[in-house]
Order: structure tokens, then C-alpha cells, then sequence
């Protein structure tokens, strides 16, 4: 063990003292939460957000629907328009019909409320039908936060392990190494748990700087929050060491590495459900760690999950964990071929 | 009594290179032994697999007569041709960081005095010096006060000074009764310092003794030289004698003989000069073509 903490204190102070990678560590969240900050705290007051079911819905006699300060939302699907509704994300729900009007709020929203009196006034020739439904409101900062976070983790470990060990591998550090007592996995260890430490008191920090700006929604438990950081973080890990674990250019590990980020940003639903995806899609998407790191992060923010019903996340990560950690010492060279 | 290293038909085939083509030899303890050789010879090849930082593709190597065991990087000391060192890290931090790797150490104030590296102590380890370089990577090699020191061509790129300065650190593991073995490019360094050597080229031994015996094996012959005119009377000079304009030069096996017989010539001994033959000349002779090739 002596060796391994010697290892992981000198990993930790050439990051503290590697200014550029130090500031752009805290520079790169801050932008982000600048920008979420921007993106989504303005207030958007003067507009109704209206969903109608049905695309094809004709809505030549909705005298609401007409009115130029309402946003029309077509949905396919009754269900999701009705989450929509629960948590405020739009303020009343249509189903025109023959006979007259099917309408959905939540009168906890104060802007659904707002949206009914006008209907009402506007619509009141109409048959209609009122049902009301309960639950918090979840802005679509609160829905992509835990996405951002995820996506900010999966650069810093990715590029953190892979880009480290590749450069110790080109300049010779990792040929030193090999020639003391140091075993491979203590090396490999201390440097996945010093930047372990880096990226999760990173994140930590991020969120704590998004909550105090943005005021997030979180209805589950901080300490399981954190666990789906720390499993999540090790794998991530665990797939950037795969990476390095044999290759001795960093173009060719930046090559590697874009690569992987670029479909894990798509199509791990950070900023898009791929609910109505196809069913290729999500099963392609299930295959990656971040996909069950933001699912995980995101049932517990806004929807209050517990550690059991996120259970299944943690057990796909670290059996990806145990198969990435298999495969990158199988693969791992101490020096270049 | 038993060397302290024997190696025994090594070779290394990389693909459809042969760099080492079995080569053996024995190293008794305590003394400086040289692997000699161009760029491209085997010689870090050799000693790499020694090391255990390459796998031989076969071939055996006995440490103290038994076969290399996977300890043998707690007993040894290497030093690389070239390697880096992490990043943003203080000459002391990597003292200790090394120091932390072993089971047997030195201790590091030690160690400072030893390789002289009182004066850039806090400097980053990777913004000194190439002389400072080279003495903090020595530090490390014997951080583990170990009985056999691999120094793999530790003097290359250096300034004169720093190179001799640097000798003067290998003659004081020497009188430790350390065992070093030592890999160069530079003659004078493997006469200076080495006690035995092999020459290797192609990846084999070409020849194996310590520079003295080596030199009069295969040269025996000395140069002498003079200023002399066209006219200079040679019939009572005995050797190959070869003339150049202003300048007569004998090739002789006893200087003193040519001395008297010069002295009876009446020969003008003030412009004197004698050439003995280096390890270079003698690489020359063996292989054909310069060492730095």
C-alpha cells in the first residue's frame, strides 16, 4: 500500500501544479453552468405552453390555439403528454373531439391556471371536459442537469486516465516505472483513484454551483446520488484505460477517445429522451456507461428514485466496470511494441 | 567464484530483426563492465533483457548463479539511455517517491550528497540540466543501495564536464564495491572506467577482455612519428615505416628500440610524437567501419 499512496499523492500534486489542466478543470464546469444558467433561468411568462393529442388533431374551432402568444406541442403518445402536464412542463393539455373539448392541467401550476381562464373565456361555446392531475414541476433544467453533469464526468475521465498514461507511455515515465518493484496494478490503481478523486470532487462542485444558481430539483438521496457518481466515474475510468492500455501515440488515443464520447453524447440521453427512439436505438444506447450513469442520476433527481430501483444501473456498470478493467490488463504494456 | 551476472546464448528477435544473436558472458562482482558497441549494435537490447524490462527470446541470465528471479528489480539499479519523469514534480518529491518503492533504501539525505544534488533540490525534476539530469537519475538507480548498477549510455549529450564529472560519480560506486555495468558509445568513457568489456556489432560479441588485454591482442603496434625531410637516412629503423611530406612515421612494437635507433639516426626528437591505438582504432580494425556511425 505504501506504494500505491506514494503514487496517488504524486498523481495528485502534478495535477495541482499542472496550472492549464487545474484551471481548465474548474473553468470548463463553470462555463457550463453559466451557460445552463442562461439557457433556462429566464423567464418565459408570456407565452402558454399548449399540447394537443393526436398530430393530425384539427383545431380549426380552438379559439385558444389561435391566439399568437400560444405554443402548440403535438404528442403521439396520451401518457407522455400527460407526465408533461404532471410536472408543469406544459400548462394545459387538449384532446379535441367531436362532441367538444377534452382538457388536462395541474392546478398546482399557476400558469395552468392561467391557461384555463383563458380557455374558458375563449372557448366557452365548447362542451368541455375538465381533469386535473398532481405533481412537482421539472423544468428542463432539472431534466438535462444530471445529463451535463454525466457528460462533464465522462470527458474528465476519459481524457484524464487516457491522455496521462499514453503521455507517460510516449515520454518514457511508464519504461521507469516498469524498471522499480511497482506492479502494474498498483500503478494503474493509484492513477484511477487520483483521478477518481478529481472528477467526482469536480462534479460535486459543479453541482453544488448549478444548484445554488439554478435551484435543482432533487427529490432523492444525496448519498445515492453520489454512489452513481463514484460506480459511474469507475467505469468511465475503467473504458479510458482500456484505451491506453496499450496505445503510444496521443493522436491515436485522441482519435480513440472522440470516438467514443461522440455516440455516448448522442444517444445516451443527455439531452434527449430516446423514449420513442427505436427499439435498436435504445438497446445500442444501453450498451454505454453513461446511459445508465444519466438514467440512474436522472430518476433519482426528479423523480426521487431509491438505491433499490436504481439498482439495475449500478449492476450494468459494474459488470461493464469488471469486463473494461479485464480487458485493459490483458491488454496493458508497459511500453510501446 | 560464482559471478555476480552470466549470461547465457541471449537473443532477441523482433519480426524479421535479429537484434541480439546469442551471446553470452559472465561479469564477476565488483568491477565496471562495459557493453561497447554503435547505435543499432544490441547493446541496450542486452541489457534491457538483463533487466527484465524486455523478454528474451531466448537464453537464460543467472543472478549470483541462480536464474534471474522476479525480485531481481528490488536488487538492482537501472539507468535509462533516456526516460522522462512525472511531470511537475520536485527533484526531493522523487526521491522520495521512488524511495517509497523499495523494501531495502538508502536514505535520501544519502543519497543527496552522494550524486551532489544539494543545489537544484527543489528545482522540477524535468527542467534541469542535462549533468543534473543524469545525476538524479543515477540517485534513483541507487536508491535501493543495490549490489549491480545498469548504466545504459549515461554520458550522451553531455558537455566534457559533465561527462567527467559524472565519471568521477561511477569511480565512487566502483569503491563501494558495487557492481556496475555500463553501456557507451564513447571509448575514452569505456577506458576510463571499465575494468572488462565485450565490443558488440550486429548483435554479437566481436570481442571480450579488458581494454588493456584487447589492445594488445589486436593492436600491438605503436605510432611513432617525426618531423624529417625527403632526405632522412631509414636504414637503421627497423618497423613498417610510412612517409608523408615533412613527416616519417614508424609502426613499431617497442617504443624504447625506436627511440635508440632514432637517437643513432640522429633524428630530430624535439617534433617527437607518439600514438598509442585507442578502442575506437581497435572497433576500426574489427568491424570495419566507425563507431558513430
Amino acid at each position: 500500500m505504501v506504494k500505491f499512496w506514494a503514487l496517488f499523492a504524486a498523481r495528485n500534486m502534478e495535477f495541482y501544479r499542472d496550472r492549464a489542466a487545474l484551471s481548465w478543470a474548474f473553468i470548463f464546469p463553470l462555463l457550463i453552468i453559466v451557460g445552463c444558467a442562461l439557457a433556462f433561468s429566464r423567464p418565459d411568462e408570456t407565452l402558454i405552453r399548449l399540447g394537443i393529442i393526436g398530430e393530425n388533431s384539427d383545431l380549426k374551432s380552438v379559439n385558444l390555439a389561435e391566439q399568437r402568444y400560444v405554443e402548440l406541442t403535438y404528442f403521439d403518445s396520451t401518457k407522455r403528454a400527460l407526465e408533461q402536464i404532471r410536472h408543469h412542463q406544459i400548462d394545459l393539455l387538449i384532446e379535441p373531439k367531436s362532441e367538444g373539448l377534452n382538457y388536462w392541467l395541474n392546478p398546482e401550476s399557476a400558469s395552468a391556471l392561467a391557461a384555463r381562464e383563458l380557455l374558458l373565456a375563449l372557448d366557452a361555446d365548447k362542451n368541455l371536459h375538465e381533469q386535473t392531475l398532481s405533481g412537482q414541476a421539472i423544468r428542463y433544467v432539472d431534466w438535462v442537469m444530471p445529463g451535463v453533469l454525466a457528460m462533464n464526468m465522462m470527458f474528465a475521465a476519459l481524457f484524464g486516465i487516457g491522455y496521462v498514461i499514453v503521455r507517460y507511455r510516449q515520454n518514457g515515465v511508464l519504461k521507469r516505472f516498469q524498471a522499480t518493484p511497482v506492479s502494474s496494478l498498483q500503478f494503474i490503481s493509484a492513477q484511477m483513484a487520483s483521478r477518481l478523486l478529481i472528477v467526482v470532487a469536480v462534479n460535486s462542485l459543479i453541482f453544488i454551483g448549478c444548484d445554488y444558481f439554478l435551484d435543482l430539483l432533487m427529490l432523492g438521496s444525496y448519498s445515492t446520488l453520489l454512489l452513481i457518481a463514484l460506480i459511474g466515474a469507475v467505469s468511465l475510468l475503467s473504458l479510458g484505460l482500456v484505451i491506453a492500455s496499450r496505445t503510444a501515440s496521443e493522436e491515436l488515443a485522441g482519435g480513440l477517445l472522440n470516438t467514443l464520447t461522440w455516440p455516448m453524447m448522442f444517444f445516451s440521453e443527455i439531452w434527449f429522451s430516446l423514449e420513442n427512439a427505436p427499439e435498436w436505438m435504445q438497446q445500442f444506447a444501453a450498451l454505454m456507461p453513461l446511459t445508465h450513469i444519466v438514467q440512474a442520476a436522472r430518476a433519482v433527481m426528479i423523480e426521487g428514485a431509491t438505491l433499490a430501483m436504481i439498482s439495475h444501473h449500478l449492476m450494468a456498470l459494474s459488470l461493464m466496470t469488471l469486463m473494461m478493467l479485464l480487458l485493459a490488463a490483458r491488454l496493458f504494456r508497459w511500453q510501446r511494441e | 567464484m560464482t559471478p555476480i551476472l552470466e549470461v547465457r546464448n541471449l537473443s532477441k528477435h523482433y519480426q524479421r530483426v535479429e537484434a541480439v544473436k546469442g551471446i553470452s558472458f559472465s561479469i564477476p562482482a565488483g568491477i565496471c563492465f562495459g557493453l561497447l558497441g554503435p547505435n543499432g549494435a544490441g547493446k541496450s537490447t542486452t541489457i534491457e533483457m538483463i533487466e527484465g524490462i524486455k523478454t528474451p527470446t531466448s537464453g537464460e541470465i543467472y543472478y549470483k548463479g541462480n536464474i534471474r528471479g522476479s525480485d531481481f528489480a528490488q536488487q538492482c539499479g537501472i539507468q535509462f539511455q533516456s526516460t522522462a519523469l512525472p511531470d511537475f514534480l520536485r527533484v526531493r518529491e522523487v526521491l522520495k517517491l521512488f524511495h517509497s518503492f523499495y523494501d531495502k533504501t538508502l536514505a535520501i539525505e544519502e543519497l543527496i550528497t552522494l550524486c551532489d544534488l544539494g543545489e537544484f533540490l527543489e528545482q522540477e525534476a524535468n527542467k534541469l540540466s542535462g549533468g543534473q539530469k543524469q545525476r538524479l537519475l543515477l540517485a534513483l538507480a541507487l536508491i535501493n543501495d543495490p549490489e549491480i548498477v545498469f548504466l545504459d549510455e549515461p554520458t550522451t549529450g553531455l558537455d566534457p564536464q559533465s561527462r567527467r564529472r559524472f565519471w568521477h560519480l561511477i569511480d565512487k560506486i566502483k569503491r563501494q564495491g558495487k557492481t556496475v555495468i555500463l553501456t557507451t558509445h564513447y571509448m575514452d568513457e569505456a577506458e576510463s572506467l571499465c575494468d572488462d568489456l565485450v565490443i558488440i556489432d550486429h548483435g554479437k560479441i566481436i570481442a571480450q577482455g579488458s581494454p588493456r588485454q584487447l589492445l594488445q591482442e589486436h593492436l600491438p603496434h605503436r605510432q611513432v612519428s617525426f618531423d624529417a625531410s625527403e632526405n632522412f637516412c631509414t636504414d637503421r629503423l627497423s618497423g613498417e615505416i610510412s612517409r608523408n611530406p615533412g613527416t616519417l612515421t614508424i609502426e613499431t612494437l617497442s617504443i624504447e628500440t625506436t627511440l635508440r635507433e632514432l637517437q643513432n639516426s640522429a633524428a630530430d626528437l624535439s617534433t617527437l610524437r607518439v600514438y598509442n591505438p585507442t578502442l575506437e582504432d581497435l572497433f576500426l580494425k574489427l568491424t570495419g567501419h566507425g563507431l558513430r556511425e
